[in-house]
C-alpha cells in the first residue's frame, strides 16, 4: 500500500519534471500549467504516502536513508509551492522539480526496510525536529538553486552572451531576493530545528549535546548560514558574493546531512536508527 | 471575375521624396477613398498611407481599367506624374495580394521586421473604408482575416521578441538587472540624441529621477529641462555614483570620464546595489575594467549593437515561422472565395422557392378557409420544411463543387433547372444581381 502511493508520488513528479524541462525549452504557458499540476497531483500522493507511513510507524518515516531522501523531496516540493504562489517564477520549477525527482530516484532504487520501530522514535518532539529541519533544509536548497540561476545569469550578462539561457532565466534582482528571502526564511526553521533537537536528545538521551558528529556538523553549518545572513544584512552583501556564500552554505549542509550520516556513524546516522 | 487588386509603394521600391508627397496631408486617405469610391470600377476599395508605404486594395472586374484609374488616382493625389510613379509601384493580383496584405499587417513586409504599429494603422485604414462603405463582403472578409493573422504571428511567434534600438535594448538589460525600474536612478553623462533617447525610454519605464551632468553647466541645464531631470556639475559625478543605478555616458571627451577606481571607491558605500553603465560614447567614456567589478555591469556600444544583431536574427528566424502561418491562412481565404462563386446562385434558388411560397399562399387563401394563428403557423412551417429539404442536396453538391473546375457547367446547369435567370419572375434586388457569378 505504501509503496503504491510512493510510485504513484515517483511517477508523477518525474512527469512533471518532464514537462518542466520542456517548459523551459519550448517556452509555452500550456506546459508550464500542466507540469504545475501535474507536480501538484504527486505532492497529493506523496503527502499520502508520508501521513499513511506516519500513520503505520507512529512516528516520522525518516528513520532510513530512503526515507530520509523522500521526506526531503516532498519537503521541496512543499516550499516550492509556497514560493511559488508568491513569486509566480515560472522558471523555478525547471530547476526544483529535477532536484526533487531527482532525490526521489536515489530514494526510489533503495531497498524498503521493514524494522519495528524502537519505543525512543515515537516521541513528539523527534517529528517535530525532523519536520523544522527539513523544512529550513529544504529552503535553504531553494536559495542555493536560486544563487545557481543567479551566477549562471550574471555570467551571461557580464560575458554579453545573450541568448537562449538569458531569455529564459529572470532579473537578477529577483533571483537575488529569492535567494535572500529562502535564507531568511530558512534559518529560523534550521534554528528551531536544532533547540528541537536537542530539547529531545535531553529527554531521550539525557544530555542536550553529546559531539556527535551530526550535532556538530549542524552546527558548523548553522554557523555558515549565520555568517552569511550577517554579510547580507550588516554588511551589505548582495548579488555574486552572496550567491557564491549560499552555494559554500548548502555544500557543508549536504555534507552534514548525507557525507555525516554515510561516513561518520554517530547515533544519527540511519545504521544506528535500524538496530534494536 | 472578381479579381482582388493590390498597387502600392512601400520603402523598399520608391524614395522618401515620393513617399512623402503622398503621405504629407493627413485627410489623403480619405480624398482617395472618395475618388474610389466615384470609380464605377471598382467594386471594393481601400487606401493605406503611412510614412513607409502608401496602398490602394480593391476589388474590381475590369483589371486594366481599374489599375489605370487607380494609379491615376494616386499621382493626382501626391502632384506626381504617372510614368514616374509607376516605376515605384508593385502590384499583386488575387492570392498574391492577399498574401501581401497579410504580410503587411503581420509586419513582415515592414522597415523594422515586427514593428508593432503598422497593425494598428492598417486597422485604421479599414475603419475609414468602412465609415466611406467603399468596403464591401470581400474586403471585410480580407480584413478580418488579415487582423487575425497579425494576431496569430504575433503570438506563435517572436516577431516582436526583443529590442532592436540601442535605446529600447538598454531598457531592457536594465530590466534583467534590477527586475523592475520603478524608483531607479538615473546618471546622464553628457548629451546626444541615443543617449537622451535612452534615458527617455527609462523615464517612461518608471525610473524615478535622471541627473544631467556635462563640463558646462548651462548645457546640462539646457539638457535637463527637456525631461525634467536635475543639472548636477561635472565634479559632482564621484558622490554621484553612490547614489544613481543606471548610468548613461555620452561625452566627446577623449579619455575615460569614469574610471575602475573611481567606481570600486563608491562601491563598498553602495552596499554593493547593482551599477549598471551604458556606454554610448565613442571614443568610450567608461573604462572597460569596470565591467570585471562584483555587481557592475558595464555596456558600451558595440556590445549594445551586438545584442541587436542577435535580436534581429531572432526576428528574421521568426518571420520565416510567420511566413508558413500566412501561406496557410491565404489557402483558407483562398477556399473562402471560391465558395463566394456559388452563393449568388443559391440565394438565387431561395428566392425563387421563397416567392413560389408566397404566391402559393394568396392563391390557396380562400380555400384555406379561417384559420387559427396556430394552424396558420403549422402550414408556413409544412411548406418551409419541404422546400428546405428538397433544395439541401443541390445546395450541398454545388458547395461540393466550390473551387472545382466543373463548378461553372453546375451552375449554369442549376440555373438552367430552376430556370433562375428568369428575371422577370424573380423580384431581385440589384445588390444581388451585381454579385452574381459568371
Amino acid at each position: 500500500m505504501a509503496s503504491l502511493w510512493f510510485n504513484f508520488a515517483l511517477c508523477f513528479e518525474l512527469l512533471a519534471t518532464g514537462g518542466f524541462i520542456v517548459f523551459i525549452v519550448r517556452q509555452e504557458k500550456w506546459v508550464f500549467r500542466c507540469s504545475y499540476w501535474i507536480l501538484v497531483t504527486g505532492f497529493l500522493f506523496h503527502t499520502a504516502f508520508l501521513a499513511y507511513r506516519y500513520y503505520l510507524l507512529g512516528t516520522a518515516p525518516i528513520l532510513d536513508l530512503k526515507s530520509a531522501l523522500s521526506f526531503f523531496a516532498w519537503s521541496i516540493i512543499c516550499v516550492y509551492l509556497i514560493i511559488q504562489s508568491r513569486f509566480k517564477l515560472m522558471v523555478l520549477g525547471s530547476f526544483v522539480a529535477p532536484f526533487a525527482a531527482f532525490l526521489m530516484i536515489i530514494s526510489s532504487a533503495m531497498p524498503w526496510t521493514e524494522e519495528p520501530v524502537k519505543p525512543l522514535f515515537k516521541s513528539l518532539w523527534l517529528t517535530v525536529h525532523v519536520g523544522t529541519v527539513f523544512i529550513g533544509d529544504a529552503l535553504l536548497a531553494i536559495a542555493f538553486l536560486a544563487a545557481i540561476m543567479y551566477l549562471i545569469q550574471e555570467y551571461q550578462i557580464k560575458q554579453k552572451r545573450l541568448g537562449a539561457i538569458y531569455s529564459r532565466l529572470p532579473s537578477l534582482a529577483t533571483l537575488d531576493r529569492i535567494n535572500y528571502y529562502s535564507i531568511v526564511y530558512g534559518f529560523p526553521f534550521l534554528t528551531v530545528g536544532m533547540i528541537t533537537g536537542s530539547v529531545y536528545a535531553q529527554y531521550a538521551l539525557g544530555s542536550y549535546w553529546q559531539w556527535d558528529p551530526k550535532e556538530v556538523w549542524s552546527l558548523i553549518s548553522w554557523l555558515f548560514y549565520a555568517a552569511l545572513l550577517h554579510q547580507r544584512i550588516a554588511v551589505g552583501w548582495q548579488g555574486r558574493r552572496a550567491a557564491i556564500m549560499a552555494i559554500v552554505c548548502f555544500s557543508v549542509l549536504v555534507f552534514t546531512f548525507v557525507g555525516v550520516s554515510l561516513l561518520m556513524g554517530g547515533y544519527h546516522s540511519f545504521s544506528s536508527m535500524g538496530a534494536r | 471575375m472578381l479579381k482582388i487588386i493590390n498597387i502600392g509603394m512601400n520603402h523598399e521600391t520608391a524614395p522618401i521624396e515620393l513617399r512623402e508627397r503622398l503621405a504629407s496631408e493627413s485627410d489623403n486617405t480619405l480624398k482617395a477613398l472618395i475618388s474610389m469610391r466615384g470609380l464605377d470600377v471598382v467594386k471594393e476599395g481601400l487606401f493605406l498611407s503611412t510614412c513607409n508605404r502608401v496602398e490602394a486594395l480593391f476589388i474590381t472586374e475590369e483589371t486594366e481599367e481599374a489599375r489605370r484609374s487607380v494609379v491615376s488616382l494616386m499621382s493626382k493625389l501626391g502632384g506626381i506624374r504617372a510614368e514616374e510613379l509607376l516605376t515605384c509601384l508593385y502590384a499583386f493580383e488575387d492570392m498574391d495580394a492577399v498574401k501581401h496584405v497579410f504580410n503587411v499587417a503581420s509586419s513582415l513586409d515592414s522597415m523594422v521586421l515586427g514593428e508593432p504599429q503598422i497593425l494598428g494603422q492598417i486597422k485604421e485604414a479599414y475603419t475609414q473604408a468602412t465609415n466611406q462603405k467603399t468596403s464591401g463582403v470581400i474586403l471585410n472578409r480580407l480584413m478580418h482575416r488579415a487582423f487575425h493573422v497579425a494576431k496569430r504571428v504575433r503570438s506563435e511567434t517572436d516577431i516582436c521578441g526583443a529590442a532592436v534600438s540601442i535605446s529600447y535594448a538598454a531598457v531592457e538589460l536594465a530590466k534583467k538587472i534590477f527586475h523592475v525600474l520603478e524608483g531607479k536612478k538615473v546618471l546622464l553623462i553628457g548629451a546626444g540624441d541615443m543617449a537622451e533617447l535612452a534615458a527617455k525610454h527609462l523615464l517612461s519605464n518608471g525610473v524615478s529621477s535622471v541627473m544631467v551632468a556635462n563640463r558646462t553647466f548651462e548645457r546640462a541645464v539646457e539638457v535637463a529641462e527637456r525631461f525634467n531631470a536635475l543639472p548636477v556639475s561635472f565634479n559632482e559625478i564621484g558622490s554621484q555614483l553612490l547614489d544613481v543605478d543606471i548610468v548613461i555616458t555620452s561625452t566627446a571627451s577623449p579619455e575615460y570620464v569614469i574610471s575602475q577606481s573611481q567606481v570600486k571607491k563608491s562601491l563598498r558605500k553602495r552596499r554593493n546595489r547593482p551599477l549598471f553603465f551604458i556606454d554610448i560614447a565613442v571614443p568610450r567614456d567608461v573604462q572597460p575594467e569596470v565591467n570585471e567589478l562584483n555587481n557592475v555591469y558595464l555596456y558600451d556600444i558595440d556590445d549594445l549593437k551586438g545584442v541587436i544583431e542577435l535580436n534581429m536574427a531572432q526576428r528574421q528566424e521568426a518571420a520565416v515561422k510567420a511566413g508558413r502561418i500566412v501561406e496557410e491562412e491565404v489557402v483558407k481565404f483562398e477556399k473562402w472565395l471560391k465558395t463566394l462563386a456559388v452563393v449568388p446562385t443559391i440565394i438565387s434558388l431561395r428566392n425563387k422557392s421563397e416567392s413560389i411560397i408566397r404566391a402559393e399562399f394568396v392563391k390557396s387563401n380562400s380555400a384555406l378557409g379561417k384559420l387559427t394563428s396556430v394552424q396558420y403557423e403549422a402550414i408556413e412551417i409544412l411548406t418551409r420544411s419541404i422546400v428546405e429539404k428538397m433544395l439541401n442536396d443541390p445546395i450541398v453538391f454545388l458547395k461540393g463543387k466550390a473551387g472545382r473546375s466543373t463548378l461553372n457547367t453546375y451552375l449554369d446547369l442549376t440555373r438552367k433547372l430552376f430556370n433562375l435567370d428568369d428575371l422577370d419572375a424573380l423580384p431581385q434586388s440589384e445588390e444581388l444581381m451585381r454579385k452574381r457569378a459568371r
